[in-house]
Parts: structure tokens; C-alpha cells; sequence
């Protein structure tokens, strides 16, 4: 069913996507490297977090199609994609822990629902991962008792805890102190390489994607404008990429909203 | 989790409580005691009119109930009611010359059957019929009655 | 021309919404029996948050309710001398209509309101999608187990507050009024037939099913913002009484 030796974990090739009027993804072509932390960018509202549905079988794309693990997304059984879906750990903006359960349970959770595993041995496994991401000792805490770092740090745990091939962040570094991001930093580059998986990271942080990403996509009007290492993107010459790269308040993506014009506006002209 | 214990105390007292509830509300609010599984014989009895009298209505002897309405038909051959009775098996000895009228309780009340004892040796046994018969009384014919026994002359 | 659009387009979302709620209901009434094995803990947790927890409102109103039908009743019967068949009457009231109808009422004041803001919450944190991506399904785990303890405890609650609600008018008939007590309870005793009682347990039935399968609907299909959460409450509140009454007036109907 999967061609575990293929050189990308996952493939999207073609995709569109609109919707209602707007195109979101117009013929999109991507390839996530096995390995490898694979970085997805791009201005707010080019609907990464469309992308990243499209690719867990969330959504249904409107042509082309996206492989994970050699499995065909979008022409599997309800089955075959939770059977998938086993492997991948998925990390949500906020965190997205379960809020009647304790840390400890919400990253027992996997294990409980699709293992036999006794509770000694989730035990094991459980204090294993929330060392892993530095809160062992805040097993007992409710997930209203957390800060946003931390939150997000326990939802990792609970990523890894089936030990997936593929690791997705959404925006893991938003709203986060500079130590807290440090720490996603640091996280992300050793779950990657300590446990041989391969990670998307979709964000618009340059400078942590610059430091945590193996390969970088910038999307912009549902196409890819540049790819490539991020050393390489931040010296691409294109005027979206330069703009994104280094934060510029106009150029292709405007500064003013599309507006009449200004003189005739204020003079009152256009009221005629 | 720690909040079992007193989810699980909480639920079996809920639970207790509400299966307490229907019982109570089964048993002693509704006459679910009274004739529902005892042992009885049925015998039949034929009324001209029957009025409101409906199935489960009571049939007493004496003024108190000793069985129940279990069926009502209509028999197109001889044009009359025919009246279904069960009577508990524990009143065997009811004379098989006895009496069956069609009564109602109070003004506002719902019709019974009321029995009046005969004088026979014989007893009603089980598939007899009840030979003596009154129907209800209907309304407007006892108004008719009253206004053309006055004769003219009345408004 | 306008208006005879606006209610062709208010029909048409009508039975659109209809066919949908329809739908759900039946995938829920299909996941039941596994849940009811698999969930139990789920279960009996879910019939301790509708049911448990909604007692003493339960409680509160069936006393008031019953007390006062036993001063209207007792004013209006005695207007015609039949202040005798108070005990028939508050219990014919309370057994066949207004137990089952007003703790309904409640129970998706509550109860109801409850279920849709924890599963629109639930929506809007994305703990739902989170859990369809741990290969978890939230409509067996978390929709379910609610819907399933929703329908087991409204007929429990709905006895319990006829219950209530008689001893109250008792109170007040006996208590109060000087109704003779062995009237009160032999009049009733007479008048009420196993099945009212029956007729009262199966629209309490009924009037779950409809409350629970509302509030976890609105809940499940909000938009996930706090603004959609809050209004899907209000929309289970609202269409649960519709529906509850709409509901009363043809089980009544069709038993009659």
C-alpha cells in the first residue's frame, strides 16, 4: 500500500483548491524531503492552514492530488485515512489540549484510544515524552493552568507519543515569548533529527524558520514564488520574496487596501 | 480522573432516584393495583344503549368494584351491545339471575356498570351471559319524556 | 416580491436545517449501541452532567409547579363543587403534560445549554479537529456519549419532578386547602390509569431524544468563534421549546 522508500514523505502535485470565488491553491507543487524540517511560509491568509488540512485529508482538494507516505489522501477510506493518520503528530496553533483532562492524560490520550498498552507502560511512555519536551514535572496540571509555551510544548508531547513518521507544526511560534520560542526551536530541530522523522513547519517567522528549517517554500497567491534552503531565500531577488523576507511595509503585497482615489475622495467628487 | 468516585456516587443516586420516581408514579398514583394480573372469568351482557360507558370501566356490586369493562362490541345481527365483563376470580358466588346497570358516578363522573344481586342458586361462571339488563340513561330522552308527559300547554 | 422571496429562502433553510439535523440524528442513533458498550464511563459521566446536575432545578420547579396547581386547581374545581378530584387532577396535569413538557423546558435550559457550549468550545479550540487527527472520531467520543446521557436522563428527570409536583400540590391541597388526604390520593388512585403514566414516561422520551439531539447538533456545527458558540446555545434553547411543543401537540394527538 506504501512505498516507505520513496525520497519524499509527502508530494503534492497539482493541487487546486477554491473557495467559493476565491483560489486559494492554483496547481500547487510541493515536495516535504524525509529527514527533513521543511519550512512553509508565506503572507498571512495564503491559507497555509488550508494547506495543512488539504494534506491531513480535512478537506477535499478540487483537482490534483497529495500523497503522505505513499498513500493516496483523497482516494482512501475513512479507515485507511485514520490509519494514516496514526502516523502523523500533528501540533495546533494553540496547543488544542483537551481541556476536561490533565496533561498527563492529554498526552495519554493516543495511547488510551488506539493501544492496549497497560497503564503501567503508558506510564512509561507518557513521562518518557513530557521529558522529552521538558514538563515531566507537570504531569498533574490542568491545561488551564499553563502558559501558552508550555501548552504548546505538552501538545508536542502528545504528537510524538505514537511516534509518527511526520511531525506538522502550525504556526508553532506564534504569540510566544523569545525563551519560550527558543525552546520550539530547539524542539523541533531535536524530535526531527533525534527520532529520524520529517517535519513541516508552517509559519511566518522568518528568523525561527531560518534557524529550524532544512528547506524553505514561500507561497504567495496559492503558488510557490521561491524555494530553496532559507540562506538562499533571503538573497532571492524577486520583489514578493524580498519584501517577505525582510518584513517591507509595500511592494507586491500593497500597504493601502484597494481604495478610489484619494484627491477625489476627500473633495467629495466620487459622492456625485 | 479524579472526579470518578463522585461522578459514579452522584449518577447511581440520580439514577436511584428517578427509577424511584416512575415507580411511585406507576404503582400507588394510578389504579395499576386494582384487577391487573389477578385471576378472573369473563362473562358477556347485552345493553339496547350503552351511553359513555367505555372499556376498563369499573363494575361494581354493592358499591365497590369487583371487575372491569374488557371489551365493547357491537352485534349487527341483533342490532345490540354486547358488553364484555371480567370479575376476579375471588367473587365466584355472584347469582347468575343478578342484575347489570349501566350508572353513572356523580355529575360529572364516567359511567360503570352497577350489579345488583338476584336471588338464583346458580353462580355466574366463566363465557355465562347476564340476562337482566338496564342501558344508560340518555339525556334527551328522559327530557322528551318529561316534556311530552306534561302533555300541551308547557312552553 | 421580495417577501415571497425571503420566505422561500426561510423554507427552503428550513428543511435544509431539518434534513440535516435528521441525518445526524440517525448517524448518532447508529453509533449508539457499540458506545453504550465501548463509552459506559463516558456514558454514566455524560448522565451525571444532563441529569445529576440538573436536579435541583428539577427539583425546585416540580415543587412550585405542583404547589401551585394545587391552589388553581383547587380555585377553578371548586367553582363547579369538585374540589374532590384535586388529587386525579393535579396528577392527570402533571403525569401526561406538564412534567414531561416543562422539565423538558428546563432540561434544555440547562442541561442543553451546557452540551452545546462544551462541544462548540470544543469546535472553536480545535480540540475536535485535533482529535480527528489522532485518528479519533469526536462524533463517537465526544458527541455520543452526551446525546446517549441527554435521552436516558430526561425521563428519569421528568418523573422525578411529577413526583415532586404532586406531593407539592398534596401539601398545598391537603396542607392548605383541607382537602380530605385519603380523597386526594383515593380520587386519584381511581382516575388515573397506568396509561397516563405510560403516555407521560413516553413523551419524556420522546422530548430527550429532540432536546439532546438539538444541543449536541448546535454544538457540533457552530462556527468556531466565541460569537458562534454563544449563539448556538441560544439557538438550542430556542428551538428545543419550538420543537418540544410542536412535539407534545402531536403525541398528544396521536394517543388521544
Amino acid at each position: 500500500m506504501s512505498d516507505q522508500r520513496d525520497d519524499n514523505i509527502v508530494k503534492i502535485r497539482g493541487l487546486c483548491f477554491a473557495r467559493g470565488q476565491r483560489r486559494i491553491f492554483d496547481n500547487l507543487t510541493i515536495d516535504i524531503q524525509r529527514g527533513h524540517v521543511t519550512a512553509i511560509m508565506g503572507p498571512s491568509g495564503t491559507g497555509k492552514t488550508t494547506l495543512l488540512r488539504l494534506i491531513t485529508g480535512q478537506l477535499l482538494p478540487d483537482r490534483g492530488e497529495i500523497l503522505v507516505n505513499g498513500y493516496h489522501v483523497h482516494r482512501s477510506s475513512r479507515a485507511e485515512l485514520y490509519e494514516m493518520r496514526r502516523n502523523i503528530g500533528m501540533l495546533f496553533q494553540n496547543g488544542a489540549l483537551l481541556t476536561d483532562y490533565s496533561v498527563f492524560e492529554n498526552v495519554a490520550f493516543p495511547l488510551r484510544e488506539h493501544t492496549n498498552l497497560p497503564d503501567r507502560l503508558i506510564r512509561h511512555v507518557v513521562l518518557t515524552k513530557l521529558h522529552a519536551v521538558g514538563l515531566r514535572g507537570a504531569a498533574q496540571l490542568m491545561p488551564s493552568e499553563l502558559s501558552g509555551g508550555m501548552a504548546r510544548r505538552v501538545a508536542l508531547a502528545r504528537a510524538i507519543v505514537m511516534d509518527p513518521d511526520l511531525l506538522i507544526y502550525d504556526e508553532p511560534f506564534a504569540g510566544l515569548d523569545p525563551i519560550s520560542m527558543g525552546v520550539v526551536v530547539r524542539l523541533i530541530r531535536q524530535m526531527n533529527d533525534a527520532l529520524g522523522i520529517s517535519s513541516i513547519v508552517v509559519s511566518h517567522d522568518v528568523d525561527e524558520i531560518t534557524a529550524v528549517a532544512d528547506r524553505s517554500y514561500l507561497l504567495s497567491d496559492g503558488r510557490v514564488v521561491a524555494s530553496g534552503r532559507p540562506g538562499e531565500l533571503a538573497k532571492d531577488g524577486s520583489a514578493i520574496v524580498r519584501q517577505f523576507m525582510h518584513g517591507m511595509a509595500d511592494g507586491p503585497v500593497p500597504f493601502h487596501y484597494p481604495a478610489p482615489d484619494y484627491s477625489a475622495q476627500l473633495l467629495g467628487r466620487d459622492q456625485d | 480522573m479524579q472526579q470518578t468516585r463522585t461522578v459514579e456516587l452522584g449518577t447511581g443516586m440520580f439514577v436511584f432516584l428517578g427509577v424511584a420516581a416512575i415507580f411511585f408514579l406507576a404503582t400507588q398514583t394510578s389504579n395499576l393495583n386494582s384487577l391487573v394480573s389477578s385471576e378472573a372469568y369473563t362473562v358477556k351482557a347485552r345493553f339496547e344503549n350503552i351511553g359513555g360507558l367505555s372499556v376498563r370501566a369499573p363494575v361494581t356490586m354493592a358499591g365497590v368494584t369487583i371487575g372491569r369493562v374488557s371489551d365493547i362490541a357491537f352485534d349487527p345481527n341483533r342490532l345490540d351491545a354486547v358488553v364484555s365483563i371480567r370479575i376476579d376470580a375471588r367473587y365466584d358466588r355472584i347469582p347468575d339471575d343478578s342484575d347489570a346497570a349501566i350508572l353513572t358516578a356523580g355529575l360529572l363522573g364516567g359511567q360503570y356498570i352497577g350489579l345488583s344481586p338476584g336471588g338464583s342458586d346458580t353462580f355466574l361462571a366463566d363465557e355465562d351471559e347476564i340476562e337482566f339488563t338496564q342501558s344508560a340513561v340518555v339525556l334527551e330522552n328522559l327530557i322528551s319524556k318529561y316534556l311530552f308527559s306534561q302533555g300541551g300547554g308547557d312552553d | 416580491m421580495g417577501l415571497l422571496r425571503d420566505l422561500l429562502f426561510t423554507f427552503r433553510a428550513f428543511f435544509e436545517t431539518f434534513g440535516a439535523l435528521s441525518l445526524f440524528l440517525l448517524r448518532l442513533a447508529v453509533y449508539t449501541p457499540r458506545a453504550l458498550v465501548r463509552r459506559f464511563p463516558l456514558i454514566v459521566a455524560q448522565v451525571h452532567n444532563t441529569g445529576a446536575l440538573s436536579l435541583v432545578i428539577i427539583m425546585i420547579c416540580g415543587f412550585f409547579v405542583g404547589m401551585v396547581l394545587g391552589l388553581q386547581g383547587y380555585d377553578t374545581l371548586s367553582r363547579f363543587d369538585s374540589e374532590d378530584i384535586l388529587g386525579a387532577a393535579t396528577a392527570l396535569a402533571l403525569l401526561k403534560e406538564l412534567g414531561p413538557v416543562i422539565t423538558a423546558l428546563l432540561f434544555a435550559g440547562r442541561a442543553g445549554t451546557a452540551l452545546a457550549s462544551e462541544i462548540g468550545l470544543m469546535k472553536a479550540t480545535d480540540q475536535l479537529s485535533a482529535m480527528e487527527m489522532m485518528a479519533v472520531d469526536p462524533l463517537r467520543r465526544v458527541v455520543v456519549p452526551r446525546f446517549v446521557g441527554g435521552v436516558v436522563a430526561m425521563p428519569f428527570l421528568a418523573a422525578i419532578f411529577s413526583t415532586i409536583g404532586i406531593a407539592g400540590a398534596f401539601l398545598v391541597g391537603v396542607g392548605l386547602m383541607d382537602v380530605d388526604s385519603g380523597t386526594f390520593w383515593a380520587q386519584m388512585r381511581n382516575n388515573v390509569d397506568p396509561e397516563d403514566v405510560w403516555e407521560g414516561v413516553f413523551k419524556s422520551f420522546v422530548f430527550g431524544i429532540a432536546a439532546s439531539v438539538l444541543a449536541v447538533f448546535e454544538g457540533y456545527n457552530c462556527v468556531p468563534t466565541a460569537e458562534g458558540v454563544g449563539r448556538a446555545t441560544t439557538r438550542t434553547v430556542v428551538l428545543t421549546a419550538i420543537a418540544v411543543l410542536v412535539l407534545d401537540y402531536i403525541i398528544t394527538a396521536a394517543l388521544l
